[in-house]
């Protein structure tokens, strides 16, 4: 497990995911209003890419015709099968205690901090003045 | 006294042996029509008098017309086999008219017939209300009209009708059902509304027959996604002379599919599977397998449940030889589940009844 630098705030806005590729591992990043989710992208149904989903809300109904739709854009469903999965635990709605993707922590940090840090930014510098997105994976 | 019940019959028939034989029960109007307008018989398609299905040669009788006398059900089948409880399913052409009062009049005649004619005179006896699912208000009267008879422990409707049954229009038939303790039963049979099979309609019996069971994987499927058993959990309903083995792969494939596009029908927040194990029965005549023991425990354990099947003979119906109603196979363990606890469990009102 290591600190992976994977885009400036900037280049990464809500609204918008990332594949990215730590050592051979896909994990599909996701800017949700703001937040930050990644999963690993392998679908663990039968491998589709997560990070080609759609993000859907949440629909649960007490009874037939009554419709509860909650947390918009926080349901990712994978393109091959349409399972659905809760960007926030990886957790499949259809069977949440068996099939899941697997989880990783992401979060914003100020490039001051990251260019003293045990970080990895391979790909681009690391600028005192700019936020980044730092993936634990 | 319930418990000393040893064999519950789930499905048996009676045979209204004419159209005559309910004159007496219907009012002055349409006892004279079936005069004027020279109606014989309501006997349905679905059992051509003549074919092997629709009566075992023991048990067709000297006139040729098969479980229409107490004494050929007694003999035949209730003291044949220790039956302390029968249900009987009568299967009349009701549910093919098109006339929703003429529909409603005959459905109220055949209860009243069965009842008369059959439970009065023998207390191991108990029916189905048949129900005219032409018109739901109707159909809804009728279970009221017969439900204060604790001796009516069903609704039966057939396997094809108008239209699918978990569709909203069908649940204050749902309703009452739950209200009175009444599971529902699905029998076998159509009312060719529709061709029994969804290609269109096919040209022999063999085709007919076979097709019923798709006709109950549809209902199962139309009852599950349109979440009758959400908004009625007390509901059960008992498929009746639907054939067993087909129900397992049913399950697995419905529950397949739920998981990519469930969200189409929320209501349904849990496997399929797991809804159909908790309200579906169904009665192990004909029960489709193989002769070899081994295979028919497999299927067995396919279904996941011990608690699905119902003892039945499908009296009259040709679905086994001998006294073999019992599929050879079937785990020892489940042999008084099926013969009796089940069947108590599924219908409340055979110990109301009994106490």
């Amino acid at each position: 497990m290591a600190r992976h630098v994977i885009a400036s705030l900037r280049e990464f806005p809500a609204g918008t995911r990332r594949l990215v590729d730590i050592k051979g591992r896909k994990i599909a990043v996701f800017n949700i209003k703001g937040e930050f989710f990644a999963l690993a992208n392998r679908c663990p149904h039968q491998g589709g890419s997560l990070c080609e989903g759609r993000l859907t809300g949440l629909i649960e109904a007490s009874e037939p015709g009554k419709y509860r739709y909650s947390r918009r854009g926080e349901i990712i469903r994978c393109p091959w099968h349409g399972w659905e999965f809760d960007v926030r635990t990886g957790k499949s709605w259809c069977d949440p205690a068996r099939v899941r993707a697997r989880q990783f922590a992401v979060s914003v940090a100020p490039g001051a901090a990251l260019v003293e840090g045990p970080y990895v930014a391979e790909t681009f510098g690391v600028s005192v003045e700019d936020d980044y997105v730092v993936l634990d994976a | 006294m319930s418990a000393a019940f040893s064999t519950i019959d789930c499905d048996v028939h009676v045979n209204v042996p004419g159209l005559k034989a309910l004159l007496p029960y219907l009012d002055e109007y349409w006892r004279d029509s079936v005069i004027d307008r020279g109606m014989n018989s309501l006997d349905p398609i679905s059992y051509p008098p003549n074919a092997p299905l629709t009566a075992r040669p023991d048990w067709r009788g000297d006139a040729g017309e098969p479980a229409s006398t107490l004494d050929m059900l007694r003999s035949h089948a209730l003291d044949r086999w220790s039956i302390d409880v029968a249900i009987c399913n009568c299967l009349y052409g009701v549910q093919l008219l098109f006339s929703e009062d003429m529909a409603a009049a005959f459905a109220k005649a055949v209860n009243d017939w069965v009842a008369k004619e059959w439970l009065d005179r023998e207390p191991r006896l108990r029916a189905s209300i048949v129900v005219p699912m032409q018109n739901v208000e109707f159909a809804v009267a009728e279970i009221e009209r017969c439900a204060p008879d604790p001796r009516f422990v069903q609704v039966l409707v057939l396997a094809m009708g108008e239209a699918p049954l978990g569709r909203r229009q069908h649940w204050p038939v749902y309703a009452a059902a739950e209200r009175h303790g009444l599971p529902l039963g699905i029998h076998a049979g159509s009312g060719y509304r529709h061709p029994v099979t969804s290609l269109g309609w096919p040209s022999w019996y063999i085709e007919d027959y076979c097709a019923q069971s798709q006709g109950f994987q549809s209902q199962v499927a139309s009852l599950v996604c349109e979440g009758v058993f959400v908004k009625f959990p007390k509901l059960k309903v008992v498929l009746l002379e639907s054939g067993v083995t087909w129900l397992p792969a049913f399950m697995w494939r419905l529950s397949k599919f739920w998981r990519g596009v469930r969200l189409e029908v929320p209501w349904v927040d849990r496997s399929p599977a797991e809804i159909v194990r908790d309200h579906v029965r169904l009665t192990i005549q004909p029960f489709d397998a193989p002769d070899d023991p081994a295979a028919v425990a497999r299927l067995i354990d396919h279904m996941q449940s011990d608690d699905m099947l119902l003892f039945s003979s499908d009296f009259p119906h040709w679905q086994f030889d001998g006294d073999a109603v019992m599929p050879a196979g079937i785990p020892a363990r489940l042999h008084q589940k099926i013969r009796r606890d089940n069947a108590l469990a599924t219908y409340g009102r055979l110990t109301e009844a009994a106490a």
